[in-house]
């Protein structure tokens, strides 16, 4: 080999190595990509519901109301025969069986809508209106686009038969798409068309706001304490250890530490955000002290003689002037921690909260659900319907994520001072 | 209750924050006396004496009340007839002696459950009293002990200071706490369940089946029970699909990870570093239950039909995905660390190596490299680290079943998938089977913890090395 073809060869080499690099880089790239896009063309139509347009007589004979009612006597009322009677007039069924079938097209809270339009006006026995219900799970499935009609009818979950009633809703256009408002107000339910994130919201919300009411105020103090007062001996490296163990302890042992302590010991209630957001905060903790620990190390030592200089005590010269200038790194390290906590979910199905609630919570202390475990429950669930539901929970959950991560990007960028 | 109580707390609090702060002012005036700290330190002074003795208390009775009161109530109850064979009979019954003192039970009420109930709102109102009584006491106690205190004292400031500083080392103290906690919590069922259990049977055996783990009292089991019971908690099924799983996902995060590092650390231009770094970054971040989702829904049919296609069967749970997609999770941890260990190689070692006549690749792997390894490890056994206690991508991607397989194409099960399976629903209170999963739990916690010590030890080193 000559000089020339081995200097060659070198130079092949060393684009070999780059190309393996850019290659890397690219692959990891890709799959970001690949990831938010599978997510959102799963869950985009998640926000909007399917609804078929259809005239509802409100029959005196079969009401047992008068117009005017007051709010407590509709609530209280049986709206089922106004419901069947008029929804078997969609479409011209000839027998018992193929009214089944018509009637199973609906979801099942096609009697409440019917009441909620009764609430909003109560003189209407005797008059016709044009309500826009809900449709089944199979029906929204289907005229999305999501489920497959040419299978053999067996093997379909909905039968011939109410493909034509389907065909014949289309051509008459009495179906159409509405914004899902049951995605974000209602709750946990086993019908994808009814169920909702709104107790998740709610839930995840209490958990984080109890984790950044613990989380926060401690994690600033110990920072404080361990850069700015703490003497060098064993007890503070002992902490310092423990600290940076915490950190990367697995989340489920928390999760274990809460089932023990917070649940079998103390006997808080299960399944409640108070547990979940003590858990978060005791796993949280850690991971916020380290970057504030960061920020406050980043001051220069001339701040502090400054204020000791002109006779401040050690105590005023952190808290007036040290702390105030490490705040917006404090501020976005403690916004990243949150983040992290929002979408944690091992520690959260331990403590109970892959309860089935429909109920949207009203307090920390009732039973509740959270983001990422609503995504774990529908995941599991066979219906086809939950698949949009649970992408589309994760968009949710992953622009919350976004908006956090900015924030805290945005207050490093904007209020924290550079000292070199 | 404790919200009034609270509130009343902040109102004395503040109360005497301005009778501290106007007393020591007129005091200070009018005897002419030169004081060493402003007077708002006299009033702070007295307001962390009156509210954190009280608060504390207040916290600590709060936690400790309800657990105190049941207990007396189910020895009462207990007394008075009512049955009960285990610790849910006591739980339920204890629950409807709540529901009747609340009026919220609608179900037959018999004489010994009115007893109870009678019983329980007695106990809840003598704790109620006492708790307004002692803690009227203790905010009286001290608010006259810090009275004495800043009479003839002009250094205010000092002991607000020192308070404050106590108030920083215990919030400093609460990492400890957490860590005892874990311990603790681990330990204690773990040393039941190896009471049952003989430890070696748990680290050797080589069968995981805890479902057959029926007998609820450990203390009445027979002989063939305990045969039994002795072979269904093999740990050895457990260790080898996790570290199986972890496996895989190394094959893909290290070559990945440690590719982009050193092509960020050493090619990249500042923009496209400035680009790629957080968008590689975002995988760390999003939730592992996306992954999991992403595994259980997309990548898992995906090998299945793709397996058929070629003719092997490939299991939907199999061991591949669910090692796959937590690979490419790692990445970021991976590609992070290694960038920053290769940033902090001095240029002085590249600039020797250029100078004989290297190329920037041959200077990589022959001088960066070698000189970054201890990082590099210490960031792979991080990654590790991650990978064996990583919980929802294998809970939603991999097996239930504990096979000990090395096919990937096969399902597998993991620890942290075990605990999840054992845990989740209800559970039976001193079962084997619960207590399983905090052995399970401590045997995981104290892995992760070896291997980040070493991975810690072996940055720090080599940090310092170039410092």
């Amino acid at each position: 080999m000559t000089k020339e073809e081995r200097l060659k060869k070198r130079h092949r080499a060393e684009k070999r190595f780059r190309f393996y690099g850019l290659t890397s880089i690219f692959v990891a790239l890709l799959f970001v990509v690949i990831l938010v896009q599978n997510i959102f063309s799963k869950g985009s139509s998640a926000f909007k519901k399917t609804v078929i347009t259809t005239e509802v007589f409100f029959d005196q004979e079969l009401l047992e109301i008068q117009n005017g009612a007051s709010q407590e006597e509709i609530m209280e009322a049986d709206f089922y025969d106004i419901m069947i009677e008029n929804l078997i007039k969609a479409y011209p069924a000839k027998d018992r069986d193929e009214e089944d079938e018509l009637l199973k097209l609906f979801s099942g809270d096609a009697e409440i809508e019917i009441k909620k339009a009764f609430l909003n006006d109560n003189n209407l026995i005797g008059k016709t209106i044009t309500l826009d219900l809900t449709a089944s799970d199979d029906i929204d499935q289907l005229h999305k686009g999501n489920y497959p009609r040419d299978l053999p009818e067996e093997r379909r979950r909905i039968s011939d038969f109410q493909l034509v009633i389907y065909d014949y809703f289309v051509e008459n256009k009495k179906i159409s798409k509405n914004f899902n408002n049951y995605f974000f107000n209602n709750g946990d339910s086993r019908d994808p068309e009814l169920a909702g994130i709104g107790g998740a919201l709610v839930g995840s919300f209490y958990s984080i706001l109890i984790c950044l009411l613990l989380a926060f105020p401690v994690a600033v103090l110990a920072s404080i304490y361990l850069e700015e007062f703490a003497p060098k001996n064993k007890i503070t490296d002992f902490i310092e250890i423990n600290i940076n163990n915490l950190a990367a302890v697995p989340s489920i042992v928390y999760g274990l530490l809460a089932l023990q302590i917070l649940l079998a010991t103390i006997q808080l209630p299960r399944s409640t955000p108070l547990v979940a957001g003590i858990t978060l905060a005791l796993m949280t903790l850690p991971r916020i002290i380290i970057p504030c620990r960061a920020s406050l190390k980043a001051v220069p030592p001339s701040i502090r003689e400054g204020a000791l200089a002109v006779g401040a005590s050690k105590f005023q010269s952190v808290f007036h002037h040290v702390v105030p200038l490490a705040l917006p790194g404090t501020l976005s390290g403690t916004i990243i921690g949150l983040a992290q906590a929002l979408g944690e979910t091992a520690p959260l199905i331990l403590i109970g909260m892959v309860a089935f609630v429909v109920d949207i919570p009203s307090s920390p202390v009732d039973p509740s659900s959270s983001l990422p475990v609503q995504v774990y429950l529908w995941s599991e669930s066979a219906e086809r319907g939950f698949v949009e539901k649970t992408s589309a929970t994760i968009m949710m959950l992953l622009s919350f994520l976004i908006v956090m991560n900015f924030i805290a990007v945005y207050l490093r960028q904007k209020f924290e001072k550079r000292w070199n | 209750m404790n919200i009034v109580l609270i509130f009343l707390i902040t109102i004395f609090s503040v109360s005497l924050f301005f009778y501290g702060k106007s007393k020591t002012k007129t005091i200070s005036i009018k005897d002419n006396i030169k004081l060493n700290a402003l007077p708002k330190f006299y009033g702070y002074y007295l307001v962390l004496w009156c509210s954190i003795p009280a608060l504390v208390f207040l916290l600590v009775w709060s936690l400790f009340e309800p657990v105190i009161i049941k207990s007396i109530i189910i020895e009462t109850a207990a007394n008075q007839g009512a049955i009960f064979s285990d610790k849910n009979e006591a739980n339920l019954i204890y629950e409807k002696i709540k529901a009747i003192h609340l009026g919220t039970y609608f179900g037959d009420i018999d004489s010994i459950l009115r007893e109870s109930a009678l019983a329980y709102a007695k106990f809840i109102n003598l704790f109620t009293n006492s708790k307004v009584v002692l803690i009227f006491g203790i905010i009286i106690a001290s608010v006259i002990y810090s009275l004495k205190k800043i009479k003839n004292n002009n250094k205010a400031r000092d002991d607000v200071e020192v308070i404050l500083k106590g108030l920083l080392f215990v919030s400093s103290l609460i990492a400890i706490l957490t860590t005892l906690g874990i311990i603790f919590s681990l330990l204690f069922e773990s040393i039941k369940f190896f009471s049952v259990i003989n430890i070696f049977d748990y680290l050797f055996g080589t069968n995981w089946s805890p479902q057959r783990a029926f007998v609820r009292d450990a203390s009445s089991i027979t002989a063939a029970e305990f045969e039994e019971l002795k072979d269904a908690f093999g740990f050895i099924p457990l260790i080898a699909g996790t570290s199986f799983i972890a496996f895989i996902a190394m094959l893909v995060a290290v070559p990945i990870g440690l590719f982009s590092g050193i092509y960020m650390a050493e090619y990249a231009s500042i923009k496209v570093r400035r680009i790629s770094k957080p968008i590689i970054e975002i995988l760390a971040g999003i939730p592992t239950v996306v992954y999991g989702f992403f595994a259980a829904l997309t990548v898992g049919p995906f090998f299945r039909q793709v397996g058929e296609n070629l003719g092997l069967t490939v299991s939907s749970e199999s061991a591949l995905a669910a090692g796959l997609i937590m690979g490419i999770m790692i990445i970021p941890y991976v590609s992070s660390l290694s960038d920053d260990v290769i940033n902090s190689v001095p240029q002085s070692l590249r600039d020797g190596s250029y100078a004989v006549g290297a190329t920037k690749s041959e200077t990589i792997k022959q001088v960066v490299i070698p000189a970054a390894l201890p990082g590099i490890i210490g960031s792979v056994l991080l990654a590790v680290s991650r990978a064996i206690g990583e919980t929802m991508i294998v809970v939603m991607a991999a097996g239930l079943a504990a096979n000990l397989t090395i096919n990937p194409l096969e399902s597998t099960t993991t620890i942290t998938t075990q605990i999840v399976m054992i845990l989740v629903g209800d559970q039976e209170f001193d079962s084997p089977k619960t207590q399983s999963a905090f052995a399970l739990g401590l045997t995981l916690f104290i892995a992760t913890l070896i291997l980040n010590y070493i991975a810690q030890r072996a940055v720090k080193k080599y940090r310092e090395k170039y410092d």
